[in-house]
């Protein structure tokens, strides 16, 4: 589900390459990317995609909620994809506009894998260049923490949570992004212990920086690289992961509906000659996922000059 | 049965070759209606979810109480109409103030070990539901029951003898109850109330309902169970009526999503299952003999919290009347669930017998005229586009429970301009929400525990414990009061209605009814049995012709 | 190398404590109890089941009770929600079945997976590998949930091969269909991931050495590259465990296999507390075990690697 290890350890050497040879690196990867074909169709279908969850909702003929009392029941004959009734995608099987709701649940669905990479990101990174930047005793038990954690079935404690506190978009954030950052914390680390000898950062311990400012300051930004590519493939983890909770009952309630929702209720709903309410979401969480794994693999190819 | 059909090509030639084995033996004939027997007589049926028990003093849910009959029997039971006939007992005799029962047991009826059932077996089952170390869940029952001191014991402020229960001699038992209650004798044919094997409970504990443990009294003992899977029960020789059991196997194939259910149906694995809502319609079109649908007894409402922790405006009648107006329940009787399920206005289900729905306004208006009216004392009671309105509805997850939340709230949103949002809840979560009243608006179902009125009129009362809504109408409390001792409650019972339906205590909106795809050649099953109390010794089925 | 599994078992009490303590303040923080019903039950009957259950002592006495009980009788107590079983029964009832497909799963996965991923190295940027790619993709992006009810429309329904459901005891008909669903997802990620590191051991100096002296390629690949190359595999099969354990709730639902995912999430639905702890620590357990054999197969496997 989360990306592998050889990836990970595939990016350190990668950024580890990026820092010896200085800045034009950066410059080298982006055209080494932009030369990925595969990859930069991905970044303009992710971009579409974007745009079609943001703004997908003004050419929407219908509100996501609203429910056309005449079409429900006879939806298998008057629900069908039409440009002439208004429902591009149909609608659902309450009647509802699938196009309205395909917008909003590529919305949900984005925003789950983003907030989640997000928190990954942030918590991972920081948790990480402080253990590897401090050392010693606190290293050694911050580490030991992740690996603690990292030994709980998560998914198990997320179904809990969302079944105890209740289900909302907040605790799904939440949890998700608790399940996520651990192995943030372990790339950030290591990446850290081989900053911390450079001479800027000696120099900065010299001149009497603290040491938070110089975490922030000049560790975490030389940890961007590698951060940004793995979150990349975090991201299509993440989707994934909401899918399933989506399954289980337990994501976002109506009228909000995510991807993962609208294709367990199509799943649901195929023998029953409605299969274009399973197959409209299908194809957009498919093409969202494969672009991840493109570009992903495309930035990473790019920072990683040994695949040539 | 399973997996010689499912090695068959498609549904149809799967049902053919059914039948095609079912003609190879069409010796055998149904005694009464002459119809040719099937070679194999196995019945199989979907269950949604696992059996929390099946030991009969413990059960509390539909699917477990539906085993628990075919493997016990007790004092009474139901015929396909519902009416109670004998069971185990013979017959009853009722003392002159209707509090004294004396039931009279059959000298045949034996248990699957070959015992006697004796009165003691029955003085032991109900005390068990009652004691305290038992803490059954549904010690209550015994309450609703009426059996006396029955709540003081299952406090353990009176000893387990103090009980109404007790037995005269080996073959008659003594029940007294605490109030006349004409419904009395069907209890009898609830688990709760069901005889229980001393010597086996108090060997195996806990563990004396496994396959290899069990005795039992009644048509079938259990043979296999495999929790989350499946339970099959065969014919028990000791039954004293054997010779007229048919089926010689019933299997319950736990399956959770119906939607698996019912292609498994489709490939021949399974007798009986439930239709998805919305799907009836259009399977009764493709299957015109299997697809079924008959009354059930459970009605279908949203409540109002009327405590005080409830929002100010559900105080005012006449915004719960616009509200209950404003839902438009043949949309959701035909589009929503389009099973055979009707609209309604009142509580309780039509279908009881000897209930007459009452003359309620709203029913006989059109839903233009009701939209009308709803806007009208909408804008009356001071809300509207510069005072709106909103509100949480909460339901238990469940697709057909969110597609009704999501209709109601459109038509509130469309009708009247109400913002209602949604908020599912998982069962456990939302019981506590609805009984703290801390929602606003939420999703009810009831369903009869006995075939009259007050089973579910008796929700209204004040002191009701499921009374979740906090409705409180003194009238009502008095009627229902006096309907207890009445001799015809029917008028009163009507009132009470009427009542409700003037306050709006809740926003009735169906009636159940039970859809089904059942086989062709599964014969008898009791359509006209209201609580849907079936046996299994009293089906059947046929060698297709 | 003993020292090292010793270390790593010990750090696994501490773990199993922090599940517990999580769980407990989850279950406890939770409104509605494992009997919380329809029926507001009366006071009487409530405190009859909260005194056969223990739950009316304090909070920190049950949670010293549980622990003690496993650690001493290996005790779960009993479930809430299933009146006659305990969890030690539904855990031996469904634990072994979810082991089961789950373990043919795992060799599923692996097999066909490390195929595709060889196949596709070997014959690097040609239709193959493409073709190997694209089904690894597609394979990790189709939701189990919708491969599910396929399996059965097509097998059960249409071409009536296959039972639709069912465990009977694991007999091989009714294992095929979860196994296939349980396992796509695992099997595209192994894929890809031995093609990339297949990739790059080909590329590697001693490949090439091998290479020049004209060894036949099979006998490269099996004998040299192989071995390394399956060192990322590895190290993705425990969290792959975790995933497919938590993917069995799909297949419980789909085909009622009667395996532990589904028995989890009825508990957690039922607050049935016993269950859902004694779950959770077992998986815990699990995890922290197969996470110890693929570090110490990741030693075997590669000599640089001491501990």
């Amino acid at each position: 589900m989360f990306p592998e290890k050889a990836v990970v350890d595939g990016l350190a050497d990668a950024a580890h390459l990026a820092e010896v040879q200085g800045r034009s690196l950066w410059k080298d990867a982006r055209i080494r990317f932009f030369r990925n074909k595969a990859a930069v169709a991905s970044l303009v279908v992710l971009i579409a995609i974007g745009i079609f969850a943001v703004f997908g909702g003004l050419i929407a003929q219908y509100e996501r909620d609203f429910i056309d009392f005449s079409l429900m029941g006879a939806n298998q004959t008057k629900g069908t994809p039409s440009f002439a009734t208004g429902h591009y995608f149909g609608t659902d099987s309450s009647g509802r506009d699938l196009f309205a709701r395909t917008v909003q649940g590529t919305r949900i669905s984005l925003l789950v894998g983003l907030v989640g990479a997000g928190v990954a990101v942030v918590v991972g990174t920081l948790y990480g260049a402080i253990a590897g930047y401090f050392g010693g005793r606190i290293d050694g038990i911050m580490m030991r923490t992740v690996d603690i954690l990292m030994s709980i079935p998560f998914m198990f404690v997320l179904i809990l949570m969302l079944v105890i506190f209740g289900r909302s978009i907040l605790m799904l954030f939440i949890g998700i992004g608790l399940i996520s950052w651990l192995d943030m914390a372990r790339i950030a680390r290591g990446q850290t212990l081989t900053i911390k000898n450079k001479e800027f950062v000696e120099a900065a311990v010299a001149t009497g920086v603290s040491p938070m400012k110089i975490i922030l300051r000049h560790v975490v930004p030389n940890l961007l690289g590698i951060v940004i590519v793995y979150a990349t493939l975090l991201i299509p983890g993440m989707i994934i992961t909401e899918s399933f909770i989506s399954f289980i009952g337990l994501g976002v309630s109506e009228p909000n509906t995510s991807l993962g929702a609208l294709i367990s209720a199509g799943a649901g709903q195929m023998q029953y000659g409605v299969i274009w309410q399973l197959l409209f979401p299908l194809f957009f969480f498919i093409i969202t996922l494969f672009a991840f794994f493109f570009v992903g693999d495309g930035l990473r190819d790019a920072l990683d000059p040994k695949d040539r | 049965m399973t997996i010689k059909t499912a090695l068959m090509a498609g549904t149809a030639t799967a049902l053919i070759a059914l039948a095609g084995q079912a003609m190879a033996d069409a010796h055998a004939v149904h005694p009464v209606t002459g119809q040719a027997l099937a070679s194999e007589q196995v019945f199989t049926y979907r269950v949604l979810d696992d059996f929390p028990s099946i030991d009969p003093q413990l059960i509390q849910d539909v699917s477990g109480s539906e085993v628990a009959r075919d493997l016990f029997e007790g004092l009474m039971n139901e015929d396909a109409e519902g009416n109670v006939i004998p069971g185990v007992a013979t017959g009853f005799e009722v003392s002159d103030d209707g509090l004294v029962y004396t039931f009279t047991l059959r000298d045949t009826a034996k248990w699957s070990n070959g015992d006697p059932v004796t009165a003691g077996d029955f003085v032991y089952g109900i005390r068990r539901a009652a004691d305290p170390a038992t803490a059954s869940e549904y010690a209550w029952f015994l309450e609703v029951a009426g059996i006396l001191n029955a709540s003081a014991v299952t406090a353990g402020e009176m000893p387990l003898e103090e009980l109404g229960v007790r037995a005269i001699d080996d073959m008659t038992l003594e029940i007294t109850i605490d109030a006349p209650r004409p419904y009395f004798p069907q209890t009898s044919t609830f688990p709760t109330l069901f005889p229980a094997h001393q010597a086996t409970i108090e060997a195996f504990g806990d563990n004396w309902t496994d396959p290899e443990n069990i005795v039992s009294n009644g048509a079938y003992t259990l043979s296999e169970y495999t929790p989350q899977e499946k339970l099959v029960r065969v014919r028990n020789p000791m039954y004293w009526n054997n010779d007229a059991t048919i089926i010689d196997e019933v299997t319950a194939l736990i399956i959770n999503d119906e939607n698996a259910a019912l292609t498994r149906y489709l490939a021949g694995e399974l007798n009986m299952t439930d239709i998805p809502a919305g799907q009836y319609p259009r399977l009764k079109e493709e299957y015109p003999e299997q697809a079924i649908s008959f009354p059930n007894s459970c009605s279908y409402y949203y409540m109002f919290n009327m405590s005080d922790s409830g929002p100010e405006a559900l105080a005012d009648v006449r915004v719960r009347q616009a509200l209950s107006l404003a839902v438009d329940r043949d949309i959701i009787v035909e589009n929503v669930l389009a099973g055979g399920q009707r609209a309604a206005y009142t509580f309780t289900h039509w279908a009881i017998p000897g209930w007459e729905v009452p003359d309620i306004p709203m029913a006989n208006m059109t839903q233009a005229e009701r939209n009308a009216m709803a806007v009208e004392l909408l804008a009356e009671a001071g809300y509207g586009a510069d005072n709106p309105l909103s509100f949480e509805i909460v339901y238990n997850t469940s697709d057909s429970h969110a597609a009704i939340a999501v209709a109601v709230s459109q038509m509130w949103k469309q009708t009247l301009g109400v913002e209602a949002t949604l908020a599912n809840q998982e069962w456990a979560t939302f019981l506590d929400t609805r009984g703290e009243q801390n929602y606003e608006v939420a999703r009810g179902g009831w369903c009869a525990d006995y075939a009259e009125p007050s089973t579910y009129l008796d929700l209204f009362t004040t002191t009701s414990s499921y009374n979740d809504g906090k409705y409180s109408n003194a009238e009502v409390d008095a009627l229902m009061q006096e309907a207890k001792l009445a001799s015809d409650p029917l008028p009163l019972y009507q009132r009470v209605e009427e009542i409700a339906a003037a306050d709006a205590a809740i926003i009735p909106i169906y009636h159940y009814a039970s859809v089904r795809m059942m086989s062709e050649n599964l014969e008898n099953w009791p359509t006209e049995n209201l609580l849907q109390n079936w046996y299994s010794r009293d089906l059947y089925i046929s060698a297709s012709e | 190398m003993f020292s090292y599994i010793i270390r790593r078992l010990v750090v696994a009490v501490p773990t199993l404590l922090i599940l517990i303590i999580i769980s407990f303040v989850l279950m406890f923080a939770a409104p509605g109890g494992p009997f919380t019903s329809e029926r507001a039950l009366p006071d009487a009957v409530m405190a009859n089941v909260m005194e056969r259950y223990g739950l009316d002592q304090p909070y920190w006495k049950q949670m010293f009770d549980y622990v003690t009980n496993i650690v001493l009788h290996f005790d779960f107590g009993p479930s809430f929600q299933y009146r006659d079983r305990t969890v030690n029964d539904v855990i031996a009832q469904g634990f072994p079945v979810t082991l089961t497909y789950g373990f043919w799963s795992f060799v599923v996965a692996i097999v066909v997976g490390v195929s595709l991923g060889v196949a596709a190295a070997i014959r690097h940027n040609t239709w193959l590998d493409y073709l190997a790619v694209g089904i690894s993709i597609g394979a990790q992006v189709l939701p189990n949930f919708v491969m599910a009810p396929i399996l059965l429309l097509v097998f059960t329904l249409w071409l009536g091969w296959l039972p639709g459901g069912g465990w009977n005891g694991g007999q091989w008909n009714y294992v095929i269909m979860p196994v296939i669903a349980l396992s796509t997802s695992y099997m595209a990620s192994i894929a890809r991931i031995t093609r990339s590191s297949m990739l790059e051991v080909l590329n590697s100096g001693f490949i090439r050495t091998a290479r020049a002296k004209g060894l036949p390629t099979s006998r490269i690949i099996i004998r040299h590259a192989l071995k390394p190359a399956m060192l990322p595999v590895l190290s993705y099969l425990g969290p792959a465990f975790v995933a497919m354990i938590t993917g069995s709730v799909v297949v419980d639902v789909y085909f009622s296999t009667g395996g532990i995912g589904q028995f989890f999430v009825n508990s957690a639905f039922n607050r049935d507390y016993s269950v859902i702890m004694g779950i959770t620590i077992l998986v815990g357990a699990l995890t922290i075990l197969f996470n110890l054999l693929v570090d110490i197969a990741y030693a075997w496997i590669d000599p640089k690697i001491r501990y």
